[in-house]
């Protein structure tokens, strides 16, 4: 053994030591073999990654960098270890990873860790699978060694070391000290697709028992002895302050234990939440309004339209659409209006925090990891590393987790800092404090133009978005921001894959005093909508079918063409269909994802909307798991769907209308259309499902409700239309 | 102090009567598998068993619930092997499943009264259950899957 694997043990072993439990051994392994001997000689980046240990038990724990929100990460991503190290499906258990982005950063944003834009499968492929077939090998070697054979008569399968001749065996667990002992491989051969065992195929999720019978754990179930629940009464404007209070009435209440006044308003700590939700319905508040924003949605709505008269940042620019525009004699324009939207995932937002003698701890579904320890450090003054985040599973996310400005994170601090840590608490939020905290997917309004040459080509387009920036005031403003344009705006509106000569597409981005945030699938939640929903009206104006017109203006697309095409065939379209039905399409790229969509609908005499059927096809490379693809392209419809049909937040003199799911009502059993997935055979590289099925389904359904009604939708949500037949 | 039977125990707790079942079972009982979403039984994942209806424990105070027999998720099975558990892993229902107990609790109810559910009846038992997560599919197919089981 040479010198640098000397060290690479020493690292391998220094790091066991420090995390391994009992007779668990831990394998630490670099992040791409190249780095090992690269890093050999530093002790603090040597062991960069710390993704698999195999007990004496033979148990495999795969520790998952990403936030397990429902989309399936716990699943995927040991799948990709199991496959390489020829584990046993059923000797895979779970674990978190903590917060500590120099082992589990993202590797496709570079720094920081956390999970977001679709990528957790993406950025993980290599570096899992790495990880797997690393510590296959060191299996295999403790293994010749043992039985003084050569490491090429070896084979691995579910679990089992054996030699081919001898028929010796041995399971992970009579290997996995002996293993430990042996120097970290540097290059080892991924399998090819050809012989994947998992892989392709449908596992079985690794949290479904536990979320089938009420243990899996969230962060509203935390219990710490002595931990105190806290609910915060918010100010009723965003950007209010409280002046002052009177908690008198509050303290009164039984099980009420304490009152603090924190930025974000005055927080009741009780025994339990009952109790502290009644100490905060009891609190008497006078609010300072001063700086608060007072303008209501439709004020801002025509703020926008007057700015969307005015050219905006250039963000994409090909040739001179302006000039084409003027001298097309086919022309088609339309404006588009999107409402804010609020997550509003099944789980109020929540979070436990105790200080503690190094620092402080947090345990709650965070899906950015370092800029909550970033936030939290300063609102604490401490050091980064002194914030430990215990990420638990989430309930629902779409976004809401991963807030550059860590807001409910925050106010967990700030309250436990009011209180000196004497105990940890736990901040409840309430649906009503989770659907009026702002942070939603911003208020838009578009305006299209295009123009058609005599072969009904599009010769000229020009799309011009009116919308908060999500980045800008944030910690991440300065590494997202390009060139000034905020890209969480305008995705999907600058890559527009459209073929045309003419191309222009800018951005306003007016500063308002609402919080606003990535939504599932972010800006494509409203750029999929105005292109597909205008590239059927383009598609009218020459007298196409809107699949036919698609195709001769999408050369060049051939994975979109090829999903188009999958969900044609599959659908049915061109069938003729009764009065009062019809069929639309959708296409749309996200996170490196391509998904069309076609959805059919019957719309009632007196202008009831049901969707009753989709067909979804999706490219998103290598299939991992086709089953839970299947689930986030349902999933990512229902989604897209309930915001679709009635989704919005209004604001009237600044206050939010909507408060729980009587007014913001996400669509129920009764709503949901059957969905058909298609998912197109694939080697490229795997790509996200989490957010790209969420595009397609508004503008599908829109399309199709032209098609039964003759009416064009360009305002969301459906809901504002009247479509009886009258 | 005030006397329910959960899942089959006697349990004592002291709280004010009109405190919502939920919040005792989940901050005085410890059983935290039933959920809280919106406190208005608007989205059912509260949904618990009151002498085997579906209701939402959000908004049942506990002083309604003397003499009355309460089941929780944790009391459906013993070892969560209750037909409908057992169709919820064929099916893979769950995505975030923070609404699957009360999605369970619902079907659960149910399926004792209606072995055979039609889709529309499904859609009438379940309406009251949000997922946010868009399961619904999935649950469908797995109330179907028990109902053809028990043929």
């Amino acid at each position: 053994m040479d010198t640098e694997l000397n060290i690479a043990r020493r690292n391998f072993l220094k790091v066991s030591a420090t995390l391994g439990a009992g007779l668990t051994l831990a394998f630490y392994l670099p992040a791409s073999l190249g780095a090992a001997r690269k890093f050999a000689t530093s002790n603090d980046t040597f062991m960069q990654n710390a993704f698999i240990r195999i007990g004496t038990d033979s148990q495999v724990t795969v520790i998952v960098k990403h936030l397990e929100m429902g989309q399936g990460v716990f699943t995927g991503l040991p799948t990709l270890i199991a496959e390489e190290l020829d584990a046993d499906w059923s000797q895979i258990s779970v674990k978190a990873a903590p917060a500590d982005a120099k082992l589990y950063k993202n590797l496709a944003w570079g720094a920081p860790q956390g999970t977001g834009q679709s990528n957790s499968m993406a950025n993980s492929f290599d570096q899992m699978r790495q990880a797997g077939a690393t510590a296959r090998a060191m299996l295999v070697t403790a293994a010749a060694e043992q039985w003084g054979v050569s490491t090429e008569e070896i084979t691995v399968s579910k679990g089992i070391v054996q030699h081919r001749n001898s028929k010796r065996k041995a399971n992970f667990g009579e290997l996995a000290d002996k293993a430990s002992q042996m120097p970290v491989p540097d290059n080892v051969k991924l399998k090819d697709m050809k012989d994947f065992q998992y892989i392709g195929k449908p596992v079985v999720r690794k949290d479904t028992m536990e979320k089938l019978n009420g243990t899996a754990k969230y962060t509203i179930d935390m219990q710490q002895t002595g931990m105190l629940t806290a609910v915060v009464a918010h100010p009723p404007l965003f950007g209010a302050k409280v002046k002052s209070y009177d908690a008198s009435k509050t303290k009164a209440i039984k099980g009420v234990i304490d009152v603090v006044q924190i930025p974000t308003g005055v927080a009741v700590l009780a025994e339990g939440f009952w109790p502290a939700k009644l100490g905060r319905d009891a609190l008497k508040i006078e609010w300072d309004t001063s700086t608060a924003n007072i303008l209501g949605s439709d004020e801002i709505l025509q703020q926008y339209k007057v700015l969307a008269k005015t050219s905006g940042a250039v963000v994409r620019s090909e040739g001179n659409a302006d000039k084409a525009l003027a001298g097309a004699s086919k022309r088609v324009a339309a404006a588009f209006e999107f409402p804010y939207l609020a997550h509003a995932a099944m789980e109020p937002m929540d979070c436990a925090i105790a200080l503690t003698e190094t620092g402080c701890e947090l345990w709650h579904g965070e899906q950015f990891q370092t800029l909550t320890q970033l936030n939290v450090s300063k609102a604490l003054g401490i050091k980064l590393d002194q914030v430990k985040i215990n990420t638990l599973y989430a309930g629902g996310s779409f976004g809401r987790r991963g807030n550059p400005s860590s807001d409910y994170q925050l106010e967990a601090t700030h309250i436990v800092k009011a209180i000196a840590g004497r105990v940890p608490i736990k901040l409840l939020w309430t649906r009503e404090d989770d659907m009026r905290a702002g942070f939603y997917r911003p208020l838009n309004y578009h305006t299209l133009e295009a123009a058609l040459d005599d072969k009904g080509n599009i010769v000229a387009w020009h799309h011009r978005i009116v919308g908060q920036s999500i980045l800008a005031g944030t910690p991440i403003e300065g590494v997202m921001l390009e060139k000034g344009h905020d890209p969480m705006s305008m995705e999907g509106a600058n890559d527009m894959p459209y073929r045309s000569p003419n191309v222009l597409v800018d951005l306003h981005s007016p500063k308002i005093n609402v919080p606003v945030l990535w939504w599932r699938s972010v800006a494509h939640t409203h750029t999929a909508f105005s292109i597909e929903t205008f590239i059927d009206e383009l598609a009218a104006k020459v007298d196409k079918d809107p699949v036919e017109f698609r195709r001769e203006q999408l050369a060049g697309e051939p994975r979109l063409l090829n999903v188009l095409n999958l969900a044609v065939e599959k659908s049915g379209w061109g069938k003729p269909m009764t009065k009062g039905r019809g069929r639309g399409i959708a296409l749309h790229k996200s996170f490196n994802t391509y998904v069309a969509q076609v959805a059919e609908v019957t719309v009632t005499k007196d202008g009831k909307v049901k969707v009753d059927h989709v067909t979804c096809a999706v490219d998103c490379g290598i299939a991992v798991n086709p089953e839970i693809i299947a689930s986030q392209m349902q999933g990512g419809i229902g989604f897209g769907l309930s915001a679709a049909m009635k989704g919005a937040i209004t604001l009237k003199n600044g206050k939010v209308e909507q408060s729980n799911f009587h007014d913001y009502e996400p669509i129920r059993m009764n709503e949901m259309p059957h969905v058909d997935v298609h998912i197109v055979p694939s080697n490229e590289a795997p790509s996200g499902v989490g957010e790209p099925g969420v595009p397609p389904i508004a503008p599908a359904v829109c399309n199709a409700i032209f098609m039964a009604t003759g009416i064009r939708i360009r305002s969301l949500p459906i809901s504002l239309h009247d479509l009886s037949d009258t | 102090m005030l006397t329910l039977l959960v899942n089959g125990e006697k349990r004592q707790v002291d709280v004010s009567p009109d405190t919502p079942l939920l919040w005792v079972l989940r901050d005085d009982l410890g059983l935290t598998g039933t959920k809280y979403g919106c406190g208005m039984a608007l989205c059912g994942a509260c949904t618990v068993h009151v002498n085997g209806e579906a209701v939402c424990s959000c908004v049942t105070p506990v002083s309604a619930l003397a003499g009355k027999k309460i089941t929780t998720i944790e009391g459906l099975s013993r070892n969560s092997d209750h037909p409908l558990q057992k169709a919820w892993a064929v099916e893979q229902v769950s995505q975030c499943g923070y609404c699957q107990s009360g999605q369970i609790m619902s079907a659960a109810a149910l399926l004792a009264k209606t072995p055979h559910p039609s889709d529309a009846d499904i859609d009438h038992a379940m309406t009251g259950n949000i997922c946010r997560c868009g399961t619904y599919q999935q649950i469908r197919a797995a109330i179907h899957y028990v109902a053809k089981q028990g043929d």
